[in-house]
């Protein structure tokens, strides 16, 4: 509460000095109005991000945008309309505001340790100003009254104290400005998890079918963003197996807007910790596998069809579930089986595995419901090099850039294949066959490691707890006066607060009350 | 699975509120007409001319004691103010029923769209509004108080309805009810903050008929009581935040994803935040403060209107 706004004196003062413009540029950030300035700042400054698509959570839509608006994209983009959360001009709002933040701390901090060391004020002379007042006569003299009403006031939890014979002087609520203190360090300590979060966390996300396991490397994962301070041989090396994903959709109710919604996801797994131990568990949204290096959640799901490729002498040349992605709500995905191990050539097909196919007359094959009602795969063949110059790609696309489309026997137009589970389907000059054998589901698990998050959560907390006492809590000062007049002390009670305390004359009449009272029946 | 009576009869509870609210905010309105200027016993006749209204932010001014109570407002007025208030009880018994009806019809807590938060967030500030008359006479706040609810529960149900369903996965939570419920009471508080704040603004300066604003009371106490309800609404939005915070890294993996629904969350808080600070500087006046006030209620209208519907975000299905 010491640190207002000075008047404005200072500003015209001539010559300040180096020292005297720095102190001053001080005082003004620490000022309660530059904090109220920053924050309205903040709270202005963070809106752009939620109506401009952010590259940093969904970089396919920033471009999409970006493509769309070609005159104003660039500029926006200049702006950092499209990674506002790490802009320098958002980073300069917070971070000016936690400077601020701590420049008004300190100084608090020791004015309210003093204050909380030393005595409550002397009793100003004529009580009947203050806010509150009242006051009353008892029988008895004057040293007994006073310890009467130091009674009475420490019994309302007041501190008390007396500068001389004829008053006491109390005050309570310094919770107030601790809880205070409490909120404004903990919103510090809060930015501090979070910082501790982003330099010393990782996540990383992978794509696991039924039946399949992960075991924590960098190398195993599909995505690995390591913070700059994280040692990548550290990751605590536990595996989880998939035993089986289940989902399930809303096919009860075929009237309903919500036909075909999804209504659960579960990954059964057995997980094998670091030092062996081994458990089973369920992974599900809103119930994440907390382990001890990371945390493992189920953010994703989706089918994986099982194909076999074979060669012409019915060696396997590929086999297994091969996740394609899920591009709707009804699960048309996409997705490339690469068989590799193909000589003379490579080889490689991509396409669409739709879980309840049916073919419309405009938009061709889709997906008519989000579970495996009527599964059917549909793909085009590619001869070449799969990975040419040893480039990577992701597990759901085929680089084409060197491989050729091939066609059907007839030659009249690119293969297309066709298959339902079962079936099989020769390949052309005589390369071998594929087979849909059936289908799985995959969970897309993503694992994080945030060693800041305690700390973020117990600040908040923290914070929480502050607010609720800086909000509640009332400082007030009650002051007893005393003056002997013959056989009985007259007594005169006021109080005073610094906020809004609409109880504050109640409480005056209460003390005086039980003070004339208690020490009447003595 | 959904129980289609039992929607059917939330929907009844619905209209009913709708319709004693709207009584009660006539009654309201007829007590307001008819009540009797409160502070005119107070102040002498003859300087007329001054606004009744002492200068926000200046040093605490001389309240007219407390018992200069209008006893001159009609028996009328007196009595249409008695139905209406309990009318509103009603109300908001009635809201509460078509939550819990909605509830069992969709076997699931029913704060899973824009429709269930609006009918919700009636209730809670019809319940605000009436306990606050446990504790002082509020009569003269319940015209505007019901009509907002009118307003709402008439938009609700023509443009956002939507039929009782499940949800989708990622809202099934025991944190759905702690997070979404605390986050509806605490916008029921500032709802009525809002209203109190716009009343202390217009009174403070004077908008229209003096002899009307006469009615209510005294500019300064209106701004303090509008205080005392955002003080209480502020640490319940605070612990929205967190508990959408503990929840959303539950569901996707991470605290904070700056997410659309995120980003106007915390900018709620942090207006609020700056509408505190405002009252606590003093260089800044109290008009300030409340139009900060005003303007953190914008943001919660935003928030569940124009994000709602626009913005893509993990949120999306809360339409
Ligand atoms: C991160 C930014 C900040 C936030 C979110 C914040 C939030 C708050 C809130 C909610 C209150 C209300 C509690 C109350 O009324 O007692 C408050 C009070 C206060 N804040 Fe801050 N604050 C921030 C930064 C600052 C800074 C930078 C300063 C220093 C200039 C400051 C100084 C104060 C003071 C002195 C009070 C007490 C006012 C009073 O009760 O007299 N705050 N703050």
């Amino acid at each position: 509460m010491a640190t207002r706004t000075r008047p404005e004196r200072e500003v015209t003062q001539p010559r300040l000095g180096v020292v005297g413009y720095l102190r001053w540029g001080w005082r003004q950030l620490t000022s309660m109005r530059t904090a109220l300035f920053l924050l309205l700042l903040l709270a202005i400054g963070a809106v752009p991000g939620s109506v401009f698509p952010q590259r940093s959570i969904d970089p396919a839509q920033t471009d999409a945008w970006l493509a769309r608006h070609e005159t104003t994209g660039p500029w926006l983009d200049r702006l950092g309309a499209f990674d506002v959360y790490s802009s320098p001009w958002f980073s300069a709002i917070y971070l000016l505001l936690f400077i601020s933040l701590i420049g008004c701390i300190l100084p608090r901090t020791a004015v309210h340790w003093k204050a909380l060391r030393s005595k409550p004020p002397r009793a100003p002379k004529r009580l009947a100003r203050l806010e509150a007042h009242a006051d009353g006569e008892v029988e008895g003299d004057l040293a007994q009254v006073r310890e009467a009403a130091t009674a009475v006031l420490r019994k309302r939890r007041f501190r008390v104290a007396s500068h001389d014979e004829g008053s006491v002087s109390a005050e309570r609520g310094y919770g107030k400005e601790t809880g205070n203190l409490v909120f404004h360090t903990a919103l510090v300590t809060l930015i501090i998890g979070v910082a501790v979060g982003h330099l010393w966390g990782w996540k990383a996300d992978v794509v696991v079918p039924s039946g399949d396991s992960f075991v924590s490397t960098v190398t195993r994962y599909d995505t690995f963003a390591p913070g700059p301070f994280v040692d990548e041989s550290s990751l605590s090396p536990f595996a989880v197996e998939v035993e089986e994903m289940t989902a399930d959709f809303n096919d009860r109710e075929p009237t309903a807007q919500t036909f075909g919604q999804p209504r659960d996801f579960e990954a059964h797994v057995n997980v094998t910790e670091a030092d062996g131990s081994t458990f089973t568990d369920s992974v599900k949204v809103n119930h994440p596998l907390e382990m001890d290096g990371a945390t493992v959640f189920l953010l994703g799901n989706g089918y994986a069809p099982v194909v076999t490729v074979k060669d012409d002498d019915g060696k396997v040349l590929y086999q297994g579930a091969t996740p394609f992605l899920a591009q709707d709500g009804n699960y048309r995905s996409t997705g490339a089986v690469k068989v590799g191990a193909a000589s003379p050539e490579q080889f490689g097909f991509v396409g669409l595995f739709l879980p309840t196919a049916y073919i419309d007359p405009e938009l061709g094959p889709v997906s008519v419901f989000p579970d495996t009602k009527s599964p059917a795969l549909a793909m085009s063949m590619y001869t070449g090099e799969l990975f040419p110059d040893g480039r990577p790609q992701s597990v759901f696309t085929l680089d084409t850039a060197s491989m050729e489309a091939v066609n059907n026997a007839e030659g009249t137009d690119q293969l297309r294949l066709w298959l339902t589970p079962g079936e099989s389907a020769e390949l052309p000059d005589g390369k071998g066959t594929i087979s849909f054998d059936g289908v799985e589901r995959f969970a897309g698990f993503s694992v994080r490691h945030d060693p800041g998050k305690g700390l973020t959560l117990w600040s908040a907390l923290a914070a929480l707890a502050g607010l609720i006492a800086t909000l509640t809590i009332k400082r007030r000062r009650v002051f007893v006066r005393l003056v002997q007049d013959g056989d009985v002390v007259r007594v005169d009670v006021g109080g005073m607060s610094k906020d809004d305390d609409e109880r504050l004359p109640e409480i005056v009449r209460e003390i005086r009350d039980e003070l004339v009272g208690q020490s009447r029946t003595s | 699975m959904t129980n289609e009576i039992l929607a059917q009869y939330a929907n009844y509870a619905l209209a009913s509120a709708a319709l004693v609210i709207t009584v009660a905010m006539l009654c309201y309105a007829l007590y307001l007409a008819q009540a009797v200027p409160v502070r005119e016993a107070a102040e002498v006749r003859a300087d007329a001319k001054v606004p009744a209204t002492v200068g926000a932010g200046e040093a605490k001014g001389e309240d007219p004691p407390s018992s200069v109570v209008a006893a001159e407002t009609p028996l009328k007025a007196r009595k249409a103010a008695g139905i209406a208030g309990s009318l509103s009880w009603l109300g908001a018994a009635l809201l509460l029923a078509s939550f819990a009806l909605r509830g069992f019809a969709v076997e699931r807590f029913p704060l899973g769209n824009l429709f269930e938060f609006s009918v919700a967030g009636a209730f809670f500030a019809m319940a605000v509004y009436s306990v606050a008359g446990l504790r002082r006479d509020v009569r003269w706040l319940g015209v505007f108080v019901t009509a907002f609810v009118v307003l709402l529960l008439m938009v609700a149900s023509t443009a956002w309805y939507v039929e009782a369903d499940e949800v989708v996965p990622s809202l099934k939570s025991y944190w759905l009810p702690i997070h979404v419920t605390v986050a509806t009471l605490s916008v029921g508080i500032f709802v009525v903050g809002a209203i109190v704040s716009a009343l202390y603004l217009m009174s403070d300066r004077g908008v229209g008929s003096e002899r009307f604003w006469r009615k209510l009371p005294e500019a300064s106490a209106l701004e303090k009581f509008s205080y005392s309800l955002h003080i209480i609404g502020f640490p319940l939005w605070t612990f929205t935040l967190i508990a959408g915070a503990i929840w959303a890294r539950e569901a996707w993996g991470a605290y904070w994803n700056w997410d659309p629904k995120e980003v106007w969350t915390f900018v709620i808080w942090t207006v609020y935040a700056a509408y505190l600070h405002a009252r606590a500087t003093k260089n800044t006046s109290r008009r300030t403060a409340n139009w900060i006030a005003i303007a953190g209620f914008a943001c919660i209208v935003i928030n569940y209107t124009v994000v709602n519907f626009y913005f893509i975000g993990q949120h999306s299905y809360a339409q």
